[in-house]
């Protein structure tokens, strides 16, 4: 197998920090990883010969070689070089997967706000991570989501009290040094939201340099009885980039989950996202957005599964499709014998703007329940000549026609987004990149 | 102003317009009836600048121009104006912020700085009330869930706000009840002006007891076959087409 190399590696970098561990080798947290990378080493990486994976083959990535353990001597005059300008809050620096509680800045108090590091949680909150950590993930059939619970070991926990509402929001950026050399980094954090806790988070991934990086990221988000998050997912990586990510999101009775996942630049991206939705009265929301232009490669799986009976789901993930690009959605709705008078709707739209572009579709509903109302719908087509030249019998140029209707198409998206700083942020991207296209 | 020689065009292997030639002097109106299908909106679509039609043979001249030289946009630019017989639905588009980039585009196709944000909203303040069109439907998407006699409004609101040189007006009154047609003529005529030209597509003479053209012209198999002045119009009204039919039929078949 053409993987070996990576796995190998990989392999032995988990045994030597095992034989490191002294006599920590056998807390619940350790047993999880190693668990996690006998499954890893007995599924290897996935190839197209797996359904999930059909159309996103990691062939080039595991024949590339990475520094999975690098230094970066990355501070605030690299950070400020990569800014995103008029973003208030609390605003964590990860730097190859890494939290730099140096560079970040905490604006809420420590008892409506607590940011750990996941090795302090292990000793200091044991009985959080026995509860939460790894237990929504799959790390039994997802080999990427395996390895990352095996060698994660520098990101955070987030924690929200109950009956806590943050004006502020949490932003994290993970920042990929790949100025000197090809990077591996495993990003885990774990963000659990009180009862009836409220707030709003994003991620931001972003490469600095232009070798290639190649993030393995996990975030596990529990959302407490009556709970309110807003969850962003932003990325603008190079071109040479790999991003494998999921999150993983389990909400209980009468919680709000709203995201947004907008991928504007990176070489080959896949995004999961699956949602539990393990109690009755739950809202979630599922926004998405990928602009791939060049060669880049996007895809998105999403996954909901409607447990209890009485709640609604509703998705809606848009794509434009540039140059040599492809793209890949993929909607999974699951609803359970239980889940009765369940509303579930899931809609992707594509725009493919070159000929060269294309895109596949795979809306999956799985039902049991028989009282649930379910839609679903895709649609891949080109820009609307009519309107183009509606608009240019205005003096309006093709191209600025062209724009004109992309982004509104993109609008839609971007404008759930209700962290300005971020909103706004994306809106600059988003206009340079269609206008150098 | 606007000097058609000889024009052919076709889409796909289908000729549609057969050796069209008209002239429209400065402040004219001109009148263009003719049965379905005769080839009057693409008359239209050829001097908006469609690409869809091959223009095979002929000329048109636009204030001193060659028109056939220039993209859409720039013959926008120049001054034409084109109200489209089905108006396209923009979806994320405000009519306000399509104005507005249409105008500057405009402006700076002439060299001149974008409008001046107070003086474009005043603009379209007085414009709006002159076609009796809501603020909030300009706030809206572009014709997007618009009624038909919205829409319609929405053109000659546009045609107001770009003060174009030629309107070209394609069966802007068709689907239109008789107030709304009366706003719609209204608009036309508040724009006429000595230098300011149109050409009027219309089924139906009702539309220029409004807009009282100078000529009118029946176009019929992708020819004008008959001109004349609004009498004709009225003449149309009563007799149908068929004795213009026949007469042209005949005609053709005499030189074949
Ligand atoms: N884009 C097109 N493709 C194919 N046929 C067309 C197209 N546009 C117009 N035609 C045909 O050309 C003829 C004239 O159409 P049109 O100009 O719309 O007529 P009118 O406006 O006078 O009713 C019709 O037979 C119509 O079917
Ligand atoms: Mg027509």
């Amino acid at each position: 197998m053409s993987n070996t190399d990576m796995q190998t590696q990989l392999l032995s970098d988990f045994q030597a920090y095992q034989n490191g561990l002294n006599g920590k080798a056998e807390t619940p947290f350790n047993q999880l990883r190693r668990l996690a990378m006998d499954n890893f080493s007995n599924l290897g990486f996935p190839t197209t010969k797996h359904e999930e994976w059909k159309y996103s083959n990691v062939k080039k990535l595991v024949e590339k070689s990475y520094n999975f353990h690098p230094k970066s001597e990355a501070g605030e005059d690299e950070l400020s070089a990569l800014p995103i300008p008029d973003l208030a809050g609390n605003i964590l620096y990860f730097i190859n997967g890494i939290f730099h509680p140096e560079l970040s800045t905490l604006q809420t108090p420590d008892d409506k706000l607590k940011i750990i590091t996941l090795s302090q949680a292990i000793t200091e909150f044991p009985d959080l991570l026995n509860e939460y950590y790894g237990k929504f993930t799959d790390n039994i059939t997802e080999s990427f989501t395996a390895l990352n619970t095996a060698m994660a070991n520098d990101g955070v926990v987030v924690f929200i009290p109950d009956n806590t509402t943050l004006e502020e929001p949490v932003i994290m950026r993970m920042i990929g040094d790949v100025r000197e050399e090809n990077v591996g980094s495993f990003v885990r954090n774990l963000v659990v939201v009180g009862k009836n806790a409220e707030v709003k988070i994003a991620e931001s991934f972003r490469t600095l340099g232009e070798k290639s990086g190649f993030v393995n990221a996990v975030t596990e988000i529990i959302v407490g009885e009556d709970a309110r998050v807003d969850y962003y997912k932003v990325q603008d990586d190079n071109d040479e980039s790999f991003h494998i990510g999921t999150t993983q999101v389990y909400q209980k009775d009468r919680s709000y989950f709203y995201s947004a996942t907008v991928t504007i630049n990176g070489g080959f991206v896949r995004n999961n996202l699956n949602l539990i939705l393990d109690g009755q009265h739950i809202n979630s929301y599922m926004y998405g957005l990928y602009i791939p232009d060049k060669k880049q490669h996007i895809d998105n799986h999403t996954l909901v599964d409607h447990r209890k009976p009485n709640c609604q789901s509703n998705e809606l993930y848009k794509g434009i499709l540039m140059g040599k690009s492809t793209g890949v959605f993929n909607g999974k709705i699951f609803v359970q014998e239980d889940a009765q008078k369940t509303n579930a709707y899931q809609n992707c739209r594509n725009v493919i703007v070159s000929d060269s572009a294309t895109m596949n579709t795979k809306p999956q509903l799985e039902i049991w329940a028989d009282d649930v109302k379910c839609s679903h719908g895709t649609t891949t087509g080109k820009l609307n000549d009519d309107a183009i030249f509606y608009m240019q019998s205005r003096g309006i140029p093709k191209q600025e026609a062209i724009k004109l209707q992309l982004l509104a198409f993109a609008e839609d998206v971007v404008s759930q987004i209700k962290i300005d700083g971020i909103r706004n942020y994306l809106e600059v991207l988003i206009r340079e990149k269609l206008h150098g296209n | 102003m606007l000097k058609i020689s000889n024009l052919h065009a076709r889409v796909e292997e289908k000729e549609i317009l057969r050796g069209i030639n008209l002239e429209v002097k400065p402040g004219e109106v001109h009148a263009i009836m003719g049965p379905n299908g005769s080839g009057k909106s693409t008359l239209a679509s050829v001097l908006a600048g469609r690409e869809d039609y091959e223009v095979t043979e002929g000329t048109v001249e636009f204030l001193g121009k060659d028109l056939l030289e220039l993209a859409p946009e720039e013959r926008a630019a120049e001054g034409i104006f084109l109200a489209f017989q089905y108006p396209v639905e923009i979806p994320g588009v405000t009519t306000v912020n399509f104005l507005k980039t249409a105008i500057n585009q405009i402006r700076k196709y002439h060299g001149k700085d974008p409008i001046d944000a107070a003086q474009f909203l005043k603009l379209m303040k007085q414009k709006a009330k002159s076609v009796k069109i809501d603020d909030q439907l300009l706030r809206r998407s572009l014709n997007e869930g618009f009624s038909g006699g919205e829409k319609k409004r929405n053109e000659i609101f546009q045609m107001a706000m770009l003060e174009p040189q030629l309107g070209l007006l394609d069966e802007t009154d068709s689907g239109l009840d008789i107030d709304a047609l009366r706003i719609v003529a209204d608009g036309v005529n508040e724009l006429r002006s000595a230098n300011r030209s149109f050409i009027v597509v219309t089924h139906y003479q009702r539309l220029l007891d409004y807009i009282v053209p100078d000529f009118v012209h029946v176009l019929y198999k992708g020819r004008i076959v008959k001109s004349g002045t609004k009498e004709l119009a009225l003449e149309l009204e009563e007799k149908g087409y068929d004795w213009i039919k026949a007469e042209a039929d005949a005609a053709e078949a005499s030189v074949a």
